[in-house]
């Protein structure tokens, strides 16, 4: 399981990558927008996207949207961690396509609730 | 000219621009209806050039109120004689803003450091431990023969030794994180200060939008036509401060749930 996770800010990619690790993820890169993202996405086979939203050079939404329209990455998965928390927000990244949507400050056990309802859907489709 | 320049100062208008600009455009009249027009267009100038001076007389205030609140800032922080040397390098708002962010970061790496320092002593007293605890138990119950209990004592010394080892370096990362969190007063006392200056600011633009709202209403501009057609796009805002205030924020991740669900996910 390669996952990427993208965050401006180090600290919280950091936060995301030993609970990712204490969930048994331990094959992960970082990026720090989405315009850094996007090549790393698209030059490895990664096979799940976990993006914050507010972040400057390309937002969260921006490269969810990306994502959805490039034929080699449409189908992964994406999970939208951030502190964006206005109700057209979510329904905006809903409409992009998200598979997922944690707002922070979250707790360990909601990130591993969400990451497995993903996959459990993933899976049963 | 008439007595309408020194009338009487109105209590809304102290600097008595409007009285200034009514005289004007009375005189301007005047002038017009005596049938002097080139006179008129001189005091249609005088009007314009009051209104102008009006403004950039507010404006060269304010700006060097501003300056001041900028360069006042990074004098009197009153930190400590070491991290006064530290400041003193930083000369505007901004870079203040950048050094709250480098110690808010050394903060959250340090004690992240800790806390990846002291997991795998927890985790080292709570594996022995569970090893030792079946074979204890057999020592209650008397189930345990004399070379099992020789070599049980022998692990229950290393045990207590390696758990004198581990839970002092324990209290160590512990009091460690407990220092890391020295930033709250000083990056506290840094976000003060920009907070005084932003509001210093925003008082300053309000009075500048203020003035140039007199001087329009009373040049008649119309103001409905500057309003910016279109929805605007959503725009990403950060944590949300005050959501119980709020009706277009989620509260939580159960809202978010709740959201999606009804959304279909």
């Amino acid at each position: 399981m390669k996952i990427l996770i993208v965050d401006d800010f180090s600290t919280m990619r950091r936060i995301i990558k030993n609970l990712l690790r204490d969930l048994g993820f331990t094959n992960t890169t970082e990026a720090d927008d989405g315009q850094t993202a996007l090549p790393v996405l698209k030059s490895g086979s990664f096979d799940f996207l976990i993006t914050d939203w507010n972040m400057p050079g390309m937002t969260g939404i921006e490269l969810l949207k990306a994502v959805r329209e490039d034929p080699s990455l449409n189908s992964l998965p994406v999970l939208m961690v951030t502190a964006e928390a206005k109700k057209d927000q979510i329904i905006e990244a809903a409409q992009a396509g998200v598979n997922g949507y944690v707002v922070k400050p979250f707790t360990a056990t909601v990130l591993k609730e969400k990451i497995e309802k993903i996959f459990e859907r993933i899976e049963g489709s | 000219m008439s007595d309408n320049l020194n009338s009487t100062p109105d209590p809304t208008d102290p600097a008595g621009t409007r009285a200034d600009i009514i005289a004007h455009a009375k005189s301007m009249v005047e002038k017009l209806e005596s049938g002097d027009s080139l006179e008129a267009f001189k005091v249609l100038e005088e009007l314009n050039k009051a209104k102008d001076v009006t403004l950039f007389e507010e404006l060269g205030r304010l700006t060097r109120s501003l300056h001041n609140a900028i360069t006042d800032f990074h004098i009197d922080i009153g930190l400590a004689q070491e991290d006064q040397k530290e400041i003193s390098r930083i000369s505007d708002a901004s870079d203040r803003l950048g050094y709250v962010i480098s110690l808010t970061e050394d903060a959250a790496n340090k004690t992240m450091d800790m806390v990846e320092e002291a997991i795998p002593s927890a985790k080292m007293i709570q594996t022995t431990a569970a090893d030792l605890k079946p074979e204890w138990d057999k020592v209650l119950k008397g189930e345990i023969d004399p070379a099992q209990f020789r070599a049980l004592h022998t692990k229950m010394g290393v045990f207590l030794d390696g758990t004198i080892t581990a839970s002092e370096e324990l209290s160590q990362s512990l009091s460690n994180i407990l220092l890391a969190q020295d930033y709250q007063d000083l990056t506290g006392q840094v976000i003060k200060r920009v907070i005084q200056l932003v509001q210093e600011l925003e008082d300053s633009l309000v009075d500048i939008v203020k003035t140039a709202g007199t001087v329009e209403e009373l040049a008649g501009i119309d103001k409905s036509t500057s309003k910016a057609e279109g929805k605007p796009a959503i725009e990403a805002e950060g944590p949300i401060i005050n959501k119980e205030a709020r009706s277009d924020v989620v509260s939580g991740q159960d809202d978010v749930d709740d959201l999606l669900s009804s959304l279909g996910f």
